[in-house]
């Protein structure tokens, strides 16, 4: 990494969650749940499923209401934002959702065109190019921009909804799962341009994910969901030395020790100096 | 805090150097193209160096909006003829330009035909369509005749529960808004009626009107159209997304047929339902009639109802009630059929569910029209 996140007590806070509470009925998922994502930071974000990983991030989207507690973006707390400050934010994060999201009516260029078309008043050429220059960043292939979504495989169309994603260069992304549905070359091709985009644009990134590989590469911080509240969050390596029982069998498991083998590999293919796969 | 991005030129012993500075990101927007186009600046001039350098140190911030537009820029320059090369940018914006740098688009965009090939084009393939479409309606009905046969013997394999719950839906749900319908029209149709009729000293005759009129078409046509309206639409609805979201592939690899799962079961609930409908609907459009001609005629109920009973016989109520399980069938087939034509996106259900509804009452009231000329001619 040329850009580590900014160390000591000056670290810029981007979205600040401050005893958080969202429940359905009578059932709290959320309960009194705290979190900072610092800029240029990308914090993986991992728990049991069903521990709330979707709905924490829904509920920061703004697409859940909360019980109680309060969520602080780029300073604004969520629920003071006037019509216009709520355009400013939609504009300045980006999300990926799990299934995609991608507009089923329009093509895949419309659909990355979309929120420019929306938010600024850019030429079409200067558009079409934008688009042509997303569909290559996320590695797919310039005719994939005329298909409609529901001709697109599963990992074109993750790409093509992260295309969407930052077709505004947001501040903050968002991804819910990016790599899940990938084959593990797509997916090493993710994290490295996840990486990029990281490092020269100093994007922020909320990373909900259950890939090792993800969180080994790319993740500055991984933070652990349970019980309504964050159990742990720090370094991976912080991480791997915790004695929590879950935090044992999550990353010491079968599934773990494999990974955590070609963790070095991982990091070596990330490294800045070391010629990208896809070009 | 933020600087618009601009470009200083000037000409020196290296070329053509050109300073870029302020944020070069996709928040200026237009402004952001404006300085870009500046880049290239004005093209053929006579002092046009061989070298050109984008100077980048005084680039407070860049994202991938402004490197490709910086690297048109410098694509476009190289284009003209110059050498072109970057200066003093910072590590990372290195990376970004080399990154998400500007790639000439050599992919064609799909053409389109003139208009008036287009306008034919679509002509010819609405007619190609309706062809099709009546082919499927003919498949379809043979498919769904052929299932009922295969399922007849074997009333295990009915799905009652599914059955039930639809009719259900389809009927019980929908008694308040068909009775309301109904008891208008027919209030509506004895009034115009007293009134009309009323010049001729025939007033009472209205009752006559209401009661044929009612039974034979009007009960029947507004329920049928409403049960388009509301269960068809529906119909097509839930099995479009089905379709959509694979539920219905899903079916059909555990080998089961959809047409026994999900259509049969609501098309078994629609023959039903709607004849159960055009029931009541008759009795609220009498009830109409009833209290109309007791407010603007005078006629006390007693009298009505005996009027009633000497101007209809069975055969008036039975031609109405006959005619809705082939309206059933016909709403629940068009329904069924235009369900499993939903392609991938949100328009295209639209698009099928607008056709089913728009279909099903234009086939409801062709239907209606040969069979009154079916029942004339056989003087029923």
């Amino acid at each position: 990494m040329t850009q580590s996140p900014p160390i000591g007590p000056e670290r810029e806070v981007v979205i600040r969650v401050r005893d958080l509470k969202v429940g359905f009925g009578d059932r709290l998922v959320l309960d009194g749940l705290n979190l900072d994502l610092y800029r240029g930071e990308v914090l993986g974000f991992v728990g049991a499923s069903g521990a709330g990983k979707s709905v924490l991030t829904r509920t920061i989207l703004g697409l859940l209401h909360k019980r109680s507690g309060a969520i602080e973006v780029f300073g604004h707390d969520l629920d003071k934002l006037t019509f216009q400050e709520r355009l400013r934010v939609g504009e300045r994060w980006g999300v990926l959702f799990q299934e995609g999201a991608l507009f089923s009516s329009l093509d895949v260029r419309q659909n990355i065109q979309a929120p420019m078309r929306e938010h600024l008043r850019l030429s079409q050429t200067f558009m079409d190019g934008l688009a042509a220059q997303k569909l290559d960043l996320v590695g797919l292939p310039q005719d994939a921009a005329n298909k409609f979504p529901s001709e697109l495989s599963g990992g074109m169309t993750k790409r093509a909804a992260l295309a969407r994603a930052i077709a505004l260069d947001p501040d903050i992304v968002f991804l819910d799962e990016p790599t899940s549905g990938l084959d593990p070359i797509s997916a090493g091709d993710f994290d490295d341009l996840i990486g990029t985009l990281q490092r020269t644009l100093g994007l922020t990134v909320f990373m909900v994910t259950h890939d090792l590989d993800s969180l080994f590469a790319i993740c500055d911080r991984v933070a652990v969901l349970g019980h309504g509240k964050i159990i742990a969050v720090g370094k991976i390596e912080e991480l791997l030395r915790s004695d929590d029982p879950w935090l044992k069998a999550y990353f010491h498991g079968k599934r773990g020790v494999v990974r955590a083998g070609a963790r070095e590999a991982s990091r070596a293919r990330l490294s800045p100096e070391a010629p990208s796969v896809r070009r | 805090m933020s600087v618009a991005p601009s470009v200083g030129r000037e000409i020196g012993a290296d070329g053509l150097v050109l300073s870029l500075s302020g944020d070069w990101t996709i928040a200026f927007g237009s402004k952001l193209e404006a300085s870009a186009s500046a880049l290239a600046g004005p093209s053929g001039k006579p002092e046009r160096p061989s070298r050109a350098v984008l100077d980048l140190s005084a680039v407070d911030r860049m994202d991938t909006a402004g490197a490709w537009l910086i690297d048109r820029g410098r694509a476009l320059l190289e284009q003209a003829g110059m050498a072109t090369a970057y200066r003093g940018a910072r590590p990372e914006y290195a990376l970004l330009i080399k990154e998400a740098g500007y790639k000439p688009d050599e992919t064609p965009r799909p053409r389109h035909p003139p208009h008036t090939i287009a306008l034919l084009s679509a002509i010819g393939e609405s007619v190609y369509v309706s062809g099709q479409d009546f082919l499927d309606g003919v498949s379809f009905v043979g498919r769904t005749v052929a299932m009922g046969l295969r399922l007849l013997p074997r009333p295990a394999r009915w799905r009652w529960t599914s059955m039930t719950y639809h009719l259900e839906k389809y009927s019980v749900r929908s008694v308040p808004i068909i009775a309301l319908i109904n008891f208008l029209v027919g209030a509506i149709v004895t009034q115009q009626g007293i009134f009309q009729l009323t010049r001729f000293g025939a007033g009472p005759f209205a009752v006559n009107m209401v009661g044929i009129l009612g039974l034979r078409e009007l009960g029947l046509l507004m329920t049928a159209i409403m049960v388009a309206g509301r269960t068809g639409s529906a119909i097509t609805a839930e099995i479009g997304s089905m379709n959509m979201r694979e539920e219905i592939d899903a079916l059909r690899v555990m080998a089961l047929d959809p047409l026994e799962v999900l259509i049969m079961p609501r098309l078994i609930a629609l023959v039903i339902a709607l004849p159960i409908l055009t029931f009541l609907a008759d009795m609220a459009e009498l009830g109409g009639g009833l209290v109309v001609s007791w407010t603007y005629g005078g006629m006390t109920p007693v009298v009505y109802i005996s009027r009633l009973h000497n101007a209809i016989l069975p055969e008036t109520f039975l031609v109405g009630l006959i005619k809705a399980p082939f309206m059933a069938a016909v709403i629940g087939s068009i329904a069924s059929i235009e369900g499993m034509e939903v392609r991938g996106s949100a328009e295209s259900l639209g698009q099928h569910t607008t056709a089913s509804v728009v279909k099903s009452i234009f086939m409801v009231i062709v239907m209606d029209g040969l069979f009154a000329m079916f029942f004339a001619a056989v003087d029923y």
